[in-house]
Parts: C-alpha cells; sequence; structure tokens
C-alpha cells in the first residue's frame, strides 16, 4: 500500500538518508530500525511531509503522491504518532481531536458528534479514552492513546509510530502492542520505530534496518535474531585498525572522583562516579547513549555543576570552574553536538578556528586582529588537519560534517592540551561514506577518510602523552583506539576492560547493565 | 523561490532591499497624498528639497540623523550579540540628565576639559540604562525586550521629575510659567561649532567616528569577536569558555553608552543649550530612540552602512516637515510616512535574510566543487526547520533545558 523509492535526503554537511527503499503491506508492522541518528526519524519525516526529500519517490497504493505537508500525508491516509506528543494540555480530547478540521457546523464547533466518534474508535480498539477529559489529566500512555485516536479520525491507513514505547511503562507497552494488532487485524499498515530489539521481535512482520542513513538489512521476523539484527544496526566496517604502539601511560592527569551530576530532567545523570586518566592513554568510554555520557563530559569541561564529588585536571582542581579556567588548566574538549556546540556555522573558518585563543596576543597589533599571523596560523591548521575548505573565509556552517569536525579538532588540540576529553569525535562524520569511497577509488586521492583521520590525529596525540578521554558509542572505534575501556550505564562504571582481552559481547552485556562475574 | 538568480545578483538584490523598501513607503505615502488631495509629485520634490536642497537644509538633515546614528550604532552593537535593545529613548534620556546634571554642578572649566566631561557623563548616564537590562537578562533571564521598554517609561517620569523639580531653570520659577527646562548651562559646554555656521557642531563627526570605531570593535577585535560569537551562537561560545553573560551585559551597556552620548549631544548641540522637555521622551529625543533602530535596520545593522541609512532617515523626517508645508497635509501624515517606512523596511529585512541564507546554500555547492570528494559527509548537526508544521502545536512537555 505505500512504497518509498530511492530516498535521499541531505541537509547542509548532513546527508540523513541515502537511497532508501521502504514499503508497507496492508495488515503488517514494518519496524524500521537503528540507533539513534541513523535516520528513521527523518525519513519518517519525509513520509509525514515534513521534509521534502532530495531525491526518491513515494508511491501510495501504487500512484506517485507529492507529499509538501502533513495534510498531503494526511490526505494520503498517513497518520503519525509523534515521539513528543502534539497536544493542547489545556484542552480537552474532542477539542485537540478536532483542532484542524473542518466542523460539519461551519464555523461552530462539533464536539459532540466528534466525541460519539471518539468512543467508537475507543471501544473499538481497545484505547479506554474519556473524549472530554483535559489532556493534562491524562497520563502519559493515555496522551499517546490520544494521538492514536487523532490519526484514526483523520481515517490513517498507514500509522506511523515514532518509538511509541520510549515514554510508557512495560504494563502501557503491553497495552499498546493489543491496540497496534488490532488496528493490522483491521488492514491497516503500521510502521513501527524503534531500537529495543525485544519488542522490535515481538510486534513485528518485516524489519529494516537503517545504519548511518542506508539500509543495511530487511528480512522477516522470522528469520531474525537479536544478535542478527544488532549486527546490522552496529555494523561490522571496514574501517582500517588504526595503527598504534603500547601505552606508555605516565602520570594521572584526569582525576575525577565520588562524582554526581543532575541531568536536565533533575534525575540523577552521573553517580558516585571515579575515573582516572594518565598522560599517554586512551580511555574510551563505551555505553549505549543517555547513560550519562553527555553529562559526564560537560560536568569536566565546567558546563554543568557537579552535585558532589571533585574533578581534577593536570593536577589543577576545576571542580565547579568556568570552562575558560577548565580550559586554561590544560583541557581540551570537543564536544558531541558539533554544530551547536562545537562550532559556530556563521563564523568563518578561521573565526571557528579562534574562538578559544582570539585573545592571545600573537595574533593581535596594538589591539587589532592582525590578519596576517591569523591568516599563518589558520592556513597552517587547515592544511595540518586536511580540511577541505575553499578558503579559511568559508562559514563553517557550508562545510561537510567530517571538514567541521576537523576544524574543531584542529582548534582543540592546537592549543597542546595535557588532557583531551572527546565526545563522539567520528559520529556522522562518514555518512555517505560509500558515496565518498567510490569518489576515492576513482581520483585515487585521499587515503583516509574524515573519520579515520581524525582517529589518526588521536592516537597521535596519544602518542605525544595527552591523556585522552574519549566517548564514543561506535564498539569498533572504542576496541580500535582505546587502551582502556570503561563501560558506562546508568551514570556508574560497570567495569574497565582490556580491549585486547575483551570480547565485544563482554562488553556488550556490560553495556546492557549485567553486573560482571566476579572472579 | 521559484526565480533562478545567480549569487552575485541575488547579494545585490539583498543590499538594495532595504533602498527598495523605502521606495516602497514612499508609493503608498503618495497614495495617501493623493487621497488628501495634493500632488504627491510637487510634495515629494518639496520634500527633497527640504532635506537635501540647500546648505541650510543638509545641516538640518545632517543634525536630525546624528542622534539616530549614536542610537543605530549601538542597535547595532547590541544586535550583533543577539540582545534587541528597544531601550534606547530611555539611554538618551539618561545621558541628556546626566550630562546636564554635570554641566549644571561642575565648576567653571575651560572647554577643553569641559566637553569631554560632560559627553562622558552623558555616556555613563546611557551605559547605566544598558547596563541595567543587561545584568537582568544575562543573570537573571529578564526578556531585554520588556525589561528597556519599561526603563523608558522609567526615565521619562525620572526625567519629568528632575525637570520639573530639582533642576528647574529658577527663572522659571520666578515667572512662574514652570516650563520643564533647565537654565542655560555653561557656555564653556557649548559643542564647538563647524565652518563657520551658526549651528553645525562636531556632534555628527563624532557620531561617524563612533560607528567607525564599532566597525573596528566587532570585526577586528577579541570584543566584538566574543560579542559576535555570543550572537551566533550562544551555545558554542560557553563551550568555547567565552564568558556570555558577561559579554551579553556588556553589549546592552555598550549599546546604551552610545545612545546616552547621543543625549548628551541632543542637549549641548541644541540651540537652546539646555534639556528641555514637553513631559514625554519625545519632547526631548525627537523619538530618535525608535527611529534609529529603523536606521540601523536600513543600514543592514553594519556600523558603517548606519551612517548612510541615518542621513536618509534623517532627510525624510526634515523633508516630512518641508512637504507637510508645501502641500499643507495634517502632521500626521509625516507620522504615518515614517510608520510605513518602519513597516516596509522591517518587513523586508526577512526577505533579505532569506536572500543571503541562499547564498550561503550555494556555497555548500562551491565547497563540493573545490574541495574534491567531499559531497557527502555527515554530522549530527543542523537540521533546517522542517518545511510545514503539524496542525497541533507541541506541548513543550518534553523540552530539554540546560541547566546551566
Amino acid at each position: 500500500m505505500l512504497e518509498m523509492k530511492g530516498i535521499t535526503k541531505r541537509f547542509p554537511g548532513v546527508i540523513a538518508n541515502y537511497r532508501v527503499d521502504f514499503d508497507v503491506y496492508p495488515g503488517e508492522v514494518h519496524t524500521l530500525l537503528g540507533e539513534n541518528g541513523a535516520g528513521k526519524s527523518t525519513l519518517m519525516k519525509v513520509l509525514y511531509g515534513l521534509y521534502p526529500a532530495d531525491e526518491g519517490t513515494v508511491l501510495v497504493d501504487g500512484a506517485e503522491v507529492v507529499l509538501e505537508s502533513p495534510n498531503d500525508a494526511i490526505e494520503h491516509g498517513i497518520g503519525m504518532v509523534h515521539q513528543h506528543f502534539m497536544l493542547v494540555p489545556t484542552l480537552t480530547v474532542a477539542e485537540n481531536v478536532s483542532l484542524g478540521l473542518k466542523s460539519s457546523r461551519g464555523f461552530l464547533t462539533d464536539l459532540a458528534a466528534v466525541s460519539q466518534k471518539i468512543d467508537e474508535l475507543s471501544s473499538q480498539y481497545g484505547l479506554d479514552i474519556d473524549p472530554s477529559a483535559y489532556i493534562w489529566q491524562l497520563s502519559v500512555g493515555e496522551r499517546q492513546r490520544v494521538e492514536i485516536i487523532k490519526a484514526l479520525y483523520r481515517d490513517a491507513r498507514i500509522l506511523i509510530l515514532d518509538e511509541p514505547t520510549a515514554v510508557l511503562t512495560p504494563q502501557e507497552v503491553d497495552q499498546l502492542f493489543v491496540t497496534l494488532r488490532k488496528l493490522t487485524d483491521d488492514g491497516r499498515g503500521l510502521i513501527f520505530i524503534s531500537h529495543k530489539l525485544h519488542e522490535v521481535l515481538a510486534l513485528s512482520t518485516r524489519i529494516t534496518v537503517l545504519r548511518l542513513g542506508e539500509v543495511t538489512g530487511q528480512i522477516p521476523v522470522e528469520g531474525a535474531t537479536r544478535e542478527s539484527l544488532a549486527t546490522m544496526m552496529v555494523g561490522r566496517s571496514v574501517k582500517l585498525k588504526p595503527d598504534k604502539l603500547p601505552s606508555e601511560p605516565g602520570e594521572v592527569e584526569l582525576d575525577i572522583s565520588d562524582l554526581t551530576v543532575m541531568g536536565d530532567r533533575g534525575l540523577v545523570a552521573i553517580d558516585n562516579l571515579s575515573l582516572e586518566v594518565r598522560r599517554g592513554e586512551i580511555l574510551g568510554i563505551a555505553g549505549v547513549s543517555g547513560n550519562g555520557q553527555r553529562e559526564l563530559a560537560e560536568t569536566i569541561a565546567g558546563l554543568r555543576k557537579a552535585e558532589s564529588g571533585s574533578i581534577t585536571v593536570g593536577g589543577v582542581d576545576v571542580t565547579g570552574a568556568h570552562p575558560k579556567t577548565v580550559r586554561k588548566a590544560g583541557l581540551a574538549y570537543v564536544p558531541e553536538e558539533r554544530m551547536r556546540e562545537g562550532a559556530i556555522a556563521g563564523f568563518n573558518v578561521w573565526e571557528n578556528l579562534l574562538l578559544i585563543d582570539h585573545g592571545s596576543k600573537d595574533f593581535l597589533r596594538r589591539g587589532l586582529f592582525d590578519f596576517g599571523a591569523i591568516t599563518d596560523y589558520a592556513q597552517g591548521l587547515v592544511e595540518a588537519f586536511d580540511v577541505r575548505t575553499p578558503s579559511i573565509d568559508t562559514p563553517c556552517g557550508s562545510l561537510s560534517g567530517g571538514n567541521i569536525q576537523k576544524v574543531i579538532m584542529a582548534r582543540e588540540l592546537s592549543s597542546s592540551p595535557t588532557v583531551l576529553v572527546a565526545s563522539q569525535p567520528t559520529r556522522g562524520v562518514d555518512i555517505g561514506a560509500a558515496e565518498y569511497i567510490h569518489r576515492r577509488l576513482i581520483d585515487k586521492r585521499n587515503v583516509l577518510t574524515d573519520a579515520e583521520f581524525i582517529q589518526a590525529k588521536l592516537i597521535e596525540h596519544r602518542n605525544a602523552c595527552t591523556a585522552i578521554l574519549m566517548i564514543s558509542e561506535d564498539l569498533d572505534e572504542v576496541f580500535g583506539l582505546a587502551d582502556r575501556i570503561a563501560v558506562l550505564y546508568e551514570g556508574r562504571i560497570m567495569d574497565i576492560v582490556d580491549p585486547d582481552t575483551a570480547t565485544r559481547e563482554q562488553v556488550g552485556l556490560l553495556m546492557a547493565g549485567v553486573e560482571p562475574e566476579t572472579n | 523561490m521559484s526565480i533562478d538568480l545567480s549569487k552575485r545578483q541575488r547579494r545585490f538584490l539583498a543590499y538594495s532591499i532595504p533602498v527598495l523598501a523605502v521606495f516602497a513607503a514612499l508609493v503608498f505615502g503618495a497614495l495617501m497624498l493623493i487621497l488628501l488631495g495634493a500632488d504627491p509629485i510637487e510634495g515629494y520634490s518639496e520634500m527633497f528639497l527640504g532635506a537635501f536642497g540647500s546648505g541650510d537644509a543638509l545641516i538640518a538633515t545632517i543634525l536630525k540623523a546624528t542622534p539616530l546614528l549614536f542610537v543605530g550604532i549601538g542597535i547595532v552593537i547590541a544586535f550583533r550579540a543577539n540582545v534587541i535593545n528597544i531601550g534606547a529613548e530611555g539611554q538618551l534620556v539618561l545621558g541628556g540628565l546626566f550630562a546636564t546634571m554635570a554641566a549644571l554642578y561642575l565648576p567653571e572649566m575651560p572647554a577643553i576639559v569641559m566637553i569631554p566631561l560632560v559627553l562622558i557623563a552623558g555616556t555613563i548616564g546611557g551605559a547605566i540604562w544598558g547596563w541595567i537590562p543587561g545584568v537582568l537578562k544575562a543573570y537573571y533571564s529578564v526578556n531585554e525586550i520588556l525589561s528597556t521598554i519599561m526603563l523608558n517609561i522609567v526615565a521619562v517620569q525620572l526625567m519629568a521629575y528632575l525637570l520639573r523639580g530639582p533642576l528647574i531653570d529658577p527663572a522659571e520659577i520666578e515667572r512662574g510659567t514652570r516650563i520643564p527646562q533647565t537654565a542655560r548651562l555653561a557656555e564653556s559646554a557649548d559643542l564647538p561649532l563647524l565652518f563657520g555656521s551658526d549651528r553645525f557642531h562636531i556632534g555628527p563627526l563624532l557620531a561617524v567616528l563612533c560607528a567607525i570605531g564599532a566597525y573596528y570593535l566587532l570585526w577586528r577585535t577579541p570584543l566584538g569577536f566574543r560579542l559576535r560569537a555570543v550572537g551566533l551562537s550562544e551555545h558554542a561560545a560557553r563551550y568555547a569558555g567565552i564568558p556570555v553573560r558577561r559579554t551579553i551585559t556588556l553589549a546592552l551597556t555598550m549599546s546604551g553608552a552610545l545612545a546616552g552620548l547621543g543625549g548628551a549631544v541632543l542637549v549641548f548641540g541644541g540651540e537652546s543649550h539646555r534639556m528641555v522637555t514637553d513631559g514625554s521622551t519625545l519632547g526631548f529625543t525627537g523619538g530618535a530612540g525608535f527611529n534609529g533602530i529603523v536606521a540601523a535596520l536600513l543600514g543592514g545593522l553594519h556600523p558603517l552602512w548606519t551612517i548612510p541609512a541615518s542621513f536618509l532617515f534623517g532627510g525624510l523626517i526634515v523633508g516630512g516637515q518641508a512637504l507637510q508645508r508645501a502641500v499643507q497635509v495634517p502632521s500626521a501624515l509625516i507620522v504615518a510616512l515614517n510608520g510605513l517606512v518602519v513597516i516596509f523596511v522591517v518587513a523586508a529585512d526577512r526577505y533579505r535574510a532569506t536572500l543571503l541564507a541562499e547564498d550561503g546554500r550555494d556555497m555548500v555547492a562551491d565547497a563540493d566543487d573545490e574541495g574534491g570528494g567531499e559531497a557527502s559527509a555527515a554530522s549530527s548537526g543542523v537540521e533546517p526547520a522542517p518545511r510545514g508544521t503539524d496542525s497541533f502545536r507541541p506541548t513543550g512537555t518534553y523540552d530539554t533545558g540546560d541547566d546551566r
């Protein structure tokens, strides 16, 4: 009933979807599986008319359709239950459902008729929703059911469920699945987005796996196991394993003890954590994202308050210090979100390279910028880090993700830091690498991809005695680069293992919160 | 956009848009003139002559443009740090008051000492009136648009109180007329006149110097670098260790300081050489605090372009009076005409930004061509806003705020 062919969606510097094919048959649950940032949500936003696709076509019932807005999508029977609900809390269920729809009574609302239909839908699919209740009175699970009713009210035959279980309790998940099965029995097609493998196996008819914006596999649920799905999600990349001398760890340069940090929602994100990173080693932090990685990095960098505990950088206590002070103590920081935190899109390459050191006397003459010195410096870094940019006056926002990351790396490493915290240093950097590798074969330039280049730089600086804390969700990267691997789970270090002796399965279990066996 | 334009054409169009907007506003104004039974061609030619047609007219225009320029530069600086300062009216008033008090209470001194002192006093007055909303925004997250508007109201009351009470000209009390104005201020504080004119003082020169200074500040100094960094991305600036709060406070303080200096120039460059009000800010500033914002927008929020923009806007005000006299239309029409210019310029600004943004997209293609083989790397980075929006608004329940 639905077919998406060759969907490619580019954002400035990013390819979110690359030639993705996806289809849905009546009465099935087709799951879209992939890690965060794999391009699932983007693909669905294209289908729901929120983003225009750069390439590719969408067919509904065999006919090509143009989806320029959610209204177009709704018209073609496509409904979406968003991850973050689109409901007005101060209105009732019936009012929310009727929002944006034509009333049968012209200018007057027609809530009685709407309520009656909601009651019908509610009992038909076991949704148990009172149309006159206010949204703010409802639990999260109930609000989600209102979203489903909203879509059904608009006669959605294809229903997109974007991570519907992320916000639910296990009991609510069971109830949701019952409802969803009733919907498929009716011949509706469901698109289920998730990265929880057991739910996917329980609910799906077919599974499509996305990785780095590309489809890595499509299998019926009968042939799928947790292991096979996980492999498709994470992938076995063909990256070169970086050459690495054995590490010769020196003194402790980054010392974190008994650190407790609250997350944005006021819950404990880092729970009494202690870590040491020595000069000349890379300590890799592995873990599923959302287990405190972000909070840990931000607290070290002085961007987040610690509830208790202490952090020293190069022997200086920097607990609670301003980011500037922490940097003075010798910390360099490559943040997770490079466009939001690492670089300024509206600043050009040299400005981004000088984001930290712009006050240095080396770049000033009589209080004004010395553009001669700045150009030499920036040009030097651009060459040393192989940043592909038309010039140092090009705005960073128009560079590719890999090149932006190289600009950030160049800036952070140029200060010869004693401690480097690098969050997801290569995540998303090589998305669309297939296209890139093709070009590489043709013009034989350039031995390393951007990610490989960045990894090589990390090793180079570790050999030059920087203490590196590398946070990464990419197990290949952690195993390839780290000298020790600490596994973070719910804000605690589960264990620290040696990458040469530990297996991926062992680390995987730790990442899932399974306590190591005592030996 | 369906029309394909080359990059250069787009850029040209982008930069000419503010001028086109003024032109469009004048066309609307012509329609109003016709409706009022006046001849628009005669009206506009009188307007042009009144603003630029003679030496005297030019001087009047330049003097009118001067406070606009001071305010406009301040607006540019604040805006570059992503701070919107609507408080220039109040800052002009405070500048005027501080400068006036300095002239009233300082002992008699030679002009070479006195003039800088009163100007500095005015600058400080405006700076304080910018610093307050700056601190409120940076440290207490108070919206600066609201706080600056509120401070305008406070400033008017303060001015009315001071000029009717403690600072009032004793002669006014004797005569019993009680016009809210100060006595003739110390002659040594009069701004020096140029070119043998009887009213063309050094104020405009000072304003132009400030504009050039602001240009250097923004693009050639570390401080300006930080201002722009904070303005473009508070997040990235904070991650890089830039003191964001201090920078925001400083941006509003500097913005206020420039308006304050403008206020001092209004007092000591004025023909009566005293501070006068009619009980509203307009009586003192002539609306320069608001018109200066428009001048800054008209100048593309660039300190140097704000110079001709202020001149043009000054001409519009001076010429408007000539138009009114010539074709005998109500003075409200001139206010309406200024308002039209404001609306058109502000509305067109968005279009200009769109054009320049497309310019940016072009450069992605450029980078691909010249960089070689880079078409497709990716980042976790920017996602443009979705094209359409759902018929329902997000509840914001899952908003992830930063706690620092």
